[in-house]
């Protein structure tokens, strides 16, 4: 088991060890800064660069250079003096920068003058029906399991979606020796044509030719189907087809694994909990906080860093990290020497737009209808959401009054968008006018013990014990 | 559903699963381990009793809540495997004493 | 926007939409002007019991409105399935209030003999019992718990679905629920009052004000007064767990989903959005204590409230003298009244005259000279 914090008050708390929190941690800490870095997962990583450290799959060209190169950033936080702990729940941060940490089955509150919210982001939900079937799952999920387990399909399986994570499993599934039955490709006609005034940029990016390659190297051993608009998972207790319609041809096809992936969207739980303003952000279809250049959050002392604060990939997120850190070293340490780091943010943001609308979902991958569920947790459907609406629900609040949608434990992670953008079409409202659930502490469920044994006063028991 | 790739030298390490044993490998979670292990490790939904098994693999879907070692509701996707584990796969709510 | 209704109702929450409900029950044109999604909604925030014990100490007539209110429920959850199918669960087989420690279970002896005592109150057979008399009908208790008052007249209700199935409710029978029309003035022209909102005017020969503390600035608007004295109430829930408490606590109940709710706080800070974390502490500590087995269940959320709250704690019921048709209602027992309010203030209203005889104790007059009748009525 990890060990618990070791102080109570540091000057600087990044939360999450992906590429952002580890370039944070790194600086802050190089800057003499008392640092510490909480993170969820057993190593460093985060999601794009996980098991970094552990992975069974030691062929440099299995997983490709651009998780190696996670291994040097994950080796400079180590090496930096800063206190590391994984498999560390952060459940709570509020204004007065209070960070609620679970460690080991214990839980203690501890206070930064600095905190670097780095918690990446996570796969937009994929609503079709049937995706709560066992043997659906998402890519990144399926990408998971092959870094840190060297684990890979060997079952009939199907790979759906779109962007670039679900061509770079699908060739690293391939050069494991898993199985892929079929790539359905979602990515919608339209937006080949709408992302046009966007190329240049990308191909000047870095991704292009990565992409491509990619690209022919999973066409070359499985069957694309390419516009895909119409997807269903089916199977009794278990997945057993998928159904597809592309080109206005339907077609099904028996499969035990559908992998689903429609980009990524940050992981607003924490930062909302805390209070930090979102708004909807209209290109990348999810909410984004509100952030200064150095990701400054509307709370003071706050930052967010990374996909977090909007999706930009590893090497944003590593440039991010170090704007954050820089903007709490001159805050915390007057006298030291910030390096302007607008040049490698400019690099490594070239190519997101062409990819924002490029990759774009489609509507019906967003907005389910019927009997598709929405709220996974309490089990609740497109149809439910919208008859709450005809009754009155306003927002994605008053339908949990009537649905309970988002009081589960995952509370509101893969219903949140689609509830906010089933309403607002329902009501012909933006996303932005309906709004999201109010988020609040635990962000991930504790045990009561451990909510128990934190400190108490006697103004709060006489606040309880009543006559 | 799932195979290990070739030339993973990890550690076995063994895990029990309704107490049957299963080899897993060191810095396996308990979920990874349960999809490789090929038993039926479905769980039920505390709603409506629907199967399921985990979706995100990342700690975001609750839906490879498990008992591990007499405590339910964890995600086993980010529990790591350790020797002389026992898991039992969830039916429903969560029940008392676990 | 100009439509007639014959009452307009200002605010949807339970309270509001009870009141709503019962007049489209009795064919009333009605219309509801409610707040949006962020709201401070007690409806949302509540812990769902349906509660007599220990309520109305200072004031008989509130222990016996409420007794009314408990026994009226039945009706109201029988009416609601058969009118929206939606099942609100309601359940009153008795609850508890459970001490830990010998000085609280003196403490609470003393309040059940004070309850006895008053004069004029109905008898809810409200009684103490020993550690091993509760261990009989609660076996989890711990070892901590000193025994506790016991009331056969308690219970609790899904909350949420009460207030699911009043909106179902009310749109087959033909209410107009408004959202998003929080009212900023009313005035009274010829035979009816309009309504200001931001989306236009409502017109109604009548009007309720049910607009929980806002009542505060609106009562005066119509001649009439509705002292507030808000306080926050703290929430946490567990995830669902199969079911081990046959009856509700006043500080834990079990939902009928599963979840545990663990209550409540009474703060004097009224800012909803944050939390306090002393306070969760102490009340999980308190739950743990009562039932160890929950020590390890996982709590999944926890938010905190503003309760509905008259400054004495004692409903107000009143018409106003210079405005005829208009009404204030506000308690904070929205749950537990809910039944009255939908049969029997919303009969008054229809009438167009409130019944003394049973609601005359909760005139706001009581507030003309001094701070209201003194006592709580909250727990």
């Amino acid at each position: 088991m990890s060990a618990a914090p070791k102080h109570d008050r540091y000057d600087v708390v990044v939360i999450g060890a992906g590429p952002a929190g580890l370039a944070a941690t790194t600086m802050t800490a190089d800057a003499g800064l008392s640092t510490l870095l909480l993170d969820e997962n057993a190593g460093p990583g985060g999601q794009v660069w996980r098991a970094i450290s552990s992975t069974p799959v030691k062929s440099e060209v299995l997983l490709g250079a651009d998780y190696w190169s996670g291994a040097e950033i994950a080796k400079a936080a180590r090496d930096s003096g800063a206190e590391i702990i994984h498999r560390a729940t952060v459940w709570s941060l509020d204004r007065n920068l209070e960070i609620g940490v679970s460690v080991g089955g214990g839980s203690a509150f501890i206070k930064a003058k600095r905190v670097i919210i780095a918690t990446g982001a996570q796969e937009r939900p994929f609503p079709i029906p049937g995706w709560t079937l066992p043997g659906v799952m998402t890519a990144g999920a399926a990408q998971t399991m092959l870094k840190s387990s060297g684990l890979v399909p060997d079952c009939p399986t199907v790979l759906a979606g779109q962007g670039p994570l679900l061509w770079l499993l699908a060739a690293q599934i391939l050069r494991l020796g898993g199985r892929i039955d079929r790539v359905l490709d979602t990515t919608p006609r339209a937006n080949y044509i709408a992302a046009l005034p966007h190329a240049l940029a990308f191909l000047t990016s870095p991704y292009f030719g990565k992409g491509l390659a990619m690209m022919r190297e999973v066409r070359a051993k499985v069957r694309v189907i390419s516009g895909v608009t119409e997807l269903a998972a089916a199977g009794d207790g278990k997945l057993e087809s998928v159904t597809y319609v592309a080109g206005g041809k339907r077609e099904t096809l028996p499969a035990e694994l559908l992998l689903l992936h429609q980009g990524v969207v940050p992981n607003v739980n924490l930062a909302m909990a805390a209070g930090v303003e979102h708004r909807w952000n209209e290109l990348q279809l999810c909410w984004t906080p509100v952030l200064d250049a150095f990701g400054n959050s509307s709370i003071p002392g706050i930052a967010i860093a990374g996909d977090g604060a909007g999706i930009g990939g590893a090497q944003a997120a590593v440039v991010r990290g170090r704007r954050a850190a820089g903007d709490a070293i001159k805050e915390l340490r007057p006298q030291a020497e910030i390096i302007d780091l607008s040049a490698e943010m400019a690099r490594a943001e070239r190519g997101r737009a062409f990819l924002d609308v490029l990759f774009q979902p489609a509507k019906q991958f967003r907005m389910p209808q019927g009997d598709t569920i929405v709220c996974r947790c309490e089990e609740i459907t497109a149809k439910d959401v919208l008859d709450s609406v005809a009754i009155g629900a306003t927002g994605p609040n008053q339908l949990k009054a009537y649905r309970r949608t988002g009081m589960g434990p995952c509370q509101g992670r893969l219903c949140g968008l689609t509830v906010t953008e089933l309403m607002a079409e329902a009501r012909g409202k933006s996303p932005q006018e309906i709004g999201y659930y109010r988020l609040r502490a635990p962000v991930k469920p504790i045990m009561l013990s451990e909510l128990a044994s934190l400190p108490k006063d006697d103004e709060a028991t006489k606040a309880v014990v009543r006559g | 559903m799932f195979k290990r790739a070739e030339g993973d030298a990890r550690a076995s390490v063994t895990i029990h699963v309704e107490g049957r044993a299963i080899t897993a490998r060191e810095g396996d979670t308990v979920s990874a381990a349960l999809l490789a292990s090929g038993l039926d490790v479905r769980r039920a939904t505390a709603v409506s009793g629907a199967k399921r098994l985990p979706y995100c693999m990342m700690g975001v879907c609750f839906d490879c809540l498990v008992t591990i070692d007499g405590v339910g509701n964890r995600q086993g996707c980010l529990v790591p495997v350790a020797e002389g584990m026992q898991i039992e796969i969830q039916k429903g709510k969560r029940e008392i004493g676990k | 926007m100009m439509k007639d209704y014959d009452v307009a109702v200002v605010g949807g929450g339970l309270l509001g939409s009870a009141i709503a409900w019962g007049l489209g029950r009795l064919g009333q044109r009605v219309a509801v002007l409610d707040e949006g999604d962020i709201a401070k909604r007690a409806s949302r925030a509540n812990f769902a019991l349906v509660w007599v014990q220990s309520k109305g100490l200072g004031m008989p007539a509130y222990t016996g409105w409420t007794v009314r209110g408990s026994k009226a429920w039945p009706k109201l959850a029988e009416e609601l399935k058969a009118q929206t199918g939606l099942d609100v669960v309601l359940q009153q087989n008795g609850g508890f209030h459970l001490t830990l420690g010998e000085a609280e279970y003196e403490q609470r002896t003393q309040l059940v003999a004070r309850m006895h005592n008053q004069v004029g109150a109905a008898d809810y057979q409200m009684e103490m019992m020993s550690a091993t008399e509760v261990k009989k009908m609660l076996p989890l208790i711990g070892p901590e718990v000193s025994g506790g008052s016991f009331c056969p007249y308690d219970g609790h209700v899904n909350s949420l679905r009460t207030f699911r199935a009043l909106h179902a409710g009310m749109k087959r029978f033909g209410v107009d629920y408004l959202p998003e029309r929080a009212v900023s003035a009313i005035t009274r022209d010829g035979d009816e009052f309009r309504l200001t909102t931001a989306q236009g005017e409502i017109r109604a020969a009548k009007v309720v004000l049910a607009a929980g503390n806002a009542n505060e600035t609106l009562a005066p608007m119509v001649g009439l007064s509705a002292p507030m004295g808000p306080t926050r109430g703290q929430i946490v829930v567990t995830e669902r767990t199969m079911p081990f408490l046959p009856h509700p606590l006043t500080t834990i109940r079990q939902t009928d989903e599963g979840t545990v709710m663990i209550g409540d706080s009474k703060e004097d800070e009224l800012d909803d959005r944050v939390q306090n974390h002393p306070i969760n502490a102490v009340m999980s500590d308190r739950a743990q204590r009562t039932f160890p087995h929950l020590a390890r269940l996982n709590v999944v959320r926890s938010w905190s409230g503003i309760r509905v709250m008259p400054k004495d704690g004692f409903p107000i019921y009143e018409q106003s003298q210079t405005h005829p048709g208009a009404f204030v209602a506000c308690c904070h027992s929205g749950v537990t009244l809910a039944a009255n309010h939908a049969f029997e203030i919303a009969r008054m209203v229809k009438e167009g005259a409130l019944e003394p005889e049973l609601v005359g104790a909760f005139t706001a007059k009581r507030f003309e000279n001094a701070a209201g009748v003194g006592g709580s009525g909250y727990y």
